[in-house]
């Protein structure tokens, strides 16, 4: 959106101002440009080479590249093509297309924090093998001079490894000890220096036990668990933020008649904004000129379209349906309602009490015990002995064989298993302790509009009505953009009908279509327009009418249609003991009519996005543990409020940020299914800590004791690790 | 056991050698895109003639 600036540097305050001939040249030069698509139908070689053949057809590409894993052709070309060529050549060989911003994507494309990680494992790795390498020669019984020069070798490779794999730790733990708090990686730091500073001692004074490789391993196995757990959640932000890059944000400004696409950031106060048939308004405004209708759900929940004409504000999000509309412009950027009602998450957010994880509760225990023990056991060991060295190097064991290494790699491993599993079902998990706090959910609260719907309209009566009536609605629907028509065509279709002959069709947009069938004026629209009676239908269901000249106008009833799967969740939800709620700011008669359908007991209607976020917060105070699926503006307060939260692919930027859970399918039925996993998973890293705890009960007494040697200390370390990984891997 | 004095520095060597490929390959971005890479082994579109 907003181009880096670049740092200027200049002789006098106009040069500043004014860019110079070099930065004009720089950016008038064309560059190539480079396009970014999402294609979610991938799946298999055939598919690369299918896309990555039809975009390099397109006149001006030069070279296009599948990325299969992230699911995404990456396109170089001329600069003057864009997205819509490419989009229609792939939908032209049958794979859906969506436009990425490449600008938002740029900062996943080299993931340096998983990069650096990466570099730091393959180091630790390296050193720790070689290590070993020297060490199992040691403990196979090298003795005296061999055993020094192994020793001064390990400790020549070992030290530098620790200074650079050991950097993630020894940052997180500075930064606790700075805040004043004990985390995992305090105890972890301790181990590791104390290991190789009475190692390094040890060799100098010739002795038997040098702690290198143990050191080295624990740092190893420790970044394989930071790394698989960065994985998991780089997966979901890179998803997360790709979904944002769907929205390009741009906008029309009309400008003296001719109008410009601009970026919605550059529109100012006052400016005409035109927005078409189908496109989101993307500022605050007054209409200026048009007539047509708003779908106004993603703010208040309603399902009908509302009548708009000259004069009425309209609000940024709002979806304009049938007309083209010019925009007087209100409200920009920060001021529009839009963002208010971010502003309003945000302060719910910043309120929301933190989540203690099971791996920070664990570690509240575990680091001061470990620390308290080891010190014990160096005084015991002083004051029985007498001997600092013999003191220090059971002190430095105890440390190490406390096996925080199967603590670290507890909990990553069951997370990378389980999303792997929920990814694959179609949900992605965006917050690491989303899983914990999913295990623990007992309420449901499901949003109506676009969560359990999908947010079109279906007909309802089409056998009430003849086969000429049902030919004349469908020819007069097939003219018209309005969701209600597409919805009437598309099933009149579906059921065979052929549309009759008509003339002089035209929309009148706000009202609905028109036209001539033989020497007969036909209507299809809203009954006042038609000449329907009024209150014949309850304000449950949404009509069109259509009147042939002549003859009583008869109505068309249409429902919101329910998404995949919405029934079977609120079943399976209710089966597993979960209790279902439904809250709308939809009229009640819709919201009682959806919950009939579905099964669901209680249900809230006309509910305003504080009121949605007050319900949710009264239901925590009662000690209830809220599961929120939403996905409008209106959900984004509730979203935040809950216990854990799900939003579909399909919502709003700002809902699927505050959420924890995305669903990337059309799909409901993952939700009961990801809540089996979650307590699955749960259960999996609680053993995985008992596992880890059973070890240590079993190795502590040993290096207390004086037994503890590097040997002992590599065995308990690989053993408990492998059956921690190997534990996680039980997830069913 | 003079022979060490060879044998130790050379296993040093060559694992460096394995980490220093490792980090190229790192930083080329070939882990960019696994599923992909394992894929496009099976297109027989370049097995008459390589890709020019």
């Amino acid at each position: 959106m907003t181009e880096a600036l670049r740092p200027q540097v200049a002789a006098c305050p106009a040069c500043v101002a004014a860019p110079s001939a070099e930065a004009i040249a720089a950016s008038a030069a064309p560059k190539e440009a480079r396009l970014a698509l999402s294609v979610p139908a991938v799946h298999c070689a055939a598919c690369i080479s299918t896309v990555e053949k039809a975009l390099a057809a397109v006149p001006g590409v030069h070279s296009a590249r599948v990325n299969l894993t992230l699911k995404r052709a990456l396109v170089e070309a001329d600069p003057e093509v864009d997205a819509t060529p490419l989009i229609t050549a792939l939908e032209g060989v049958g794979y859906e297309a969506h436009e990425l911003d490449a600008g938002a994507l740029s900062a996943t494309e080299t993931d340096k924090a998983g990069r650096e990680l990466l570099m730091r494992l393959a180091v630790a790795g390296f050193a720790s093998m070689n290590v070993m390498l020297l060490s199992v020669s040691v403990w196979s019984g090298a003795e005296d001079a061999t055993r020094d020069l192994f020793h001064w070798i390990s400790a020549a490779i070992a030290l530098p490894t620790i200074v650079f794999s050991g950097q993630p730790f020894f940052r997180n733990a500075f930064a606790a000890l700075r805040a004043r708090r004990l985390n995992m990686d305090v105890p972890i730091v301790l181990a590791i220096v104390l290991a190789v500073a009475t190692s390094l001692w040890e060799t100098s004074l010739s002795g038997e036990h040098a702690y290198f490789d143990a050191a080295l391993t624990l740092v190893f196995f420790l970044l394989a668990g930071r790394y698989l757990d960065h994985r998991t959640r780089a997966v979901a932000r890179s998803a997360a933020e790709e979904l944002a890059a769907l929205e390009v944000p741009r906008a029309a400004l009309l400008r003296d008649g001719q109008e410009h696409q601009v970026a919605v950031s550059e529109v100012q106060v006052g400016d005409l904004v035109l927005v078409r048939p189908g496109g989101r308004m993307p500022v605050d405004g007054e209409i200026a000129q048009g007539t047509s209708e708003i779908d106004r759900s993603l703010l208040t929940g309603e399902t009908l379209p509302v009548f708009a004409t000259a004069g009425q504000t309209v609000s940024t999000g709002e979806v304009n349906l049938t007309g083209p509309l010019t925009l007087r412009a209100t409200a920009v950027g920060k001021d529009t309602s839009l963002h208010q009602m971010a502003e309003l998450v945000a302060i719910a957010e910043s309120g929301r009490s933190r989540y203690t994880s099971l791996a920070d509760s664990a570690a509240k225990l575990y680091a001061p015990g470990v620390h308290i023990l080891s010190a014990l056991s160096f005084l015991g060991w002083l004051i029985y002995s007498g001997d600092m060295r013999t003191s220090l190097n059971i002190a430095a064991a105890v440390l190490i064989i406390t096996c925080p290494c199967a603590l670290g790699l507890a909990v990553p491993a069951v997370t990378t298993a389980a999303s792997g599993r929920l990814f694959r079902k179609g949900m992605l998990i965006k917050d690491s302790t989303a899983l914990e706090r999913l295990a623990q959910v007992d309420m449901v609260v499901f949003d109506k509009t676009g969560t359990l719907t999908a947010g079109t309209p279906e007909l309802t009566n089409l056998g009430d009505h003849d086969a000429t009536a049902l030919q004349v609605a469908l020819g007069l629907a097939e003219g018209s953009a309005h969701p209600l028509s597409q919805s009437l065509s598309a099933a009149a279709r579906a059921a065979g009908v052929e549309p009759a002959a008509l003339t002089d069709l035209r929309e009148v947009p706000g009202y609905g279509a028109e036209a001539r069938w033989g020497n007969k004026q036909v209507r299809l629209g809203r009954g006042a327009w038609v000449g329907a009676p009024n209150g014949t239908i309850s304000n449950a269901m949404t009509v069109a009418w259509l009147a042939i000249e002549g003859q009583a106008p008869v109505p068309f009833t249409f429902t919101d249609r329910l998404r995949a799967g919405a029934a079977e969740a609120v079943r399976d939800l209710q089966a597993a003991g979960k209790e279902v709620l439904l809250m709308s700011g939809d009229t009640s008669g819709a919201v009682e009519a959806l919950a009939d359908r579905l099964g669901i007991q209680h249900w809230m209607a006309e509910s305003l996005p504080a009121d949605k976020a007050a319900r949710i917060d009264h239901m925590t105070q009662q000690g209830k543990k809220v599961l929120m699926v939403g996905d409008g503006l209106n959900d984004t307060a509730a979203l935040s409020a809950a216990h854990v939260s799900i939003s579909p692919a399909s919502a709003l930027d700002a809902a699927r940020v505050a959420s924890d859970i995305v669903l990337l399918g059309g799909d409901l039925t993952p939700i009961a299914d990801a809540l089996d996993t979650a307590q699955s998973a749960t259960k999996r890293i609680r053993e995985n800590f008992q596992i880890a705890t059973l070890y240590n009960v079993i190795a502590v007494p040993i290096a207390v004791i004086g037994l503890a040697t590097p040997l002992v200390a590599a065995l308990a370390m690989s053993t408990s690790s492998i059956t921690v990984s190997l534990n996680a891997l039980r997830l069913r | 056991m003079e022979i060490l004095a060879y044998l130790i520095p050379i296993s040093l060597f060559l694992g460096g050698v394995g980490l220093a490929a490792f980090v190229y390959t790192v930083r080329s971005n070939q882990y960019d895109d696994p599923d992909g890479n394992s894929q496009r082994i099976l297109n027989t579109e370049y097995d008459d003639k390589p890709k020019s």
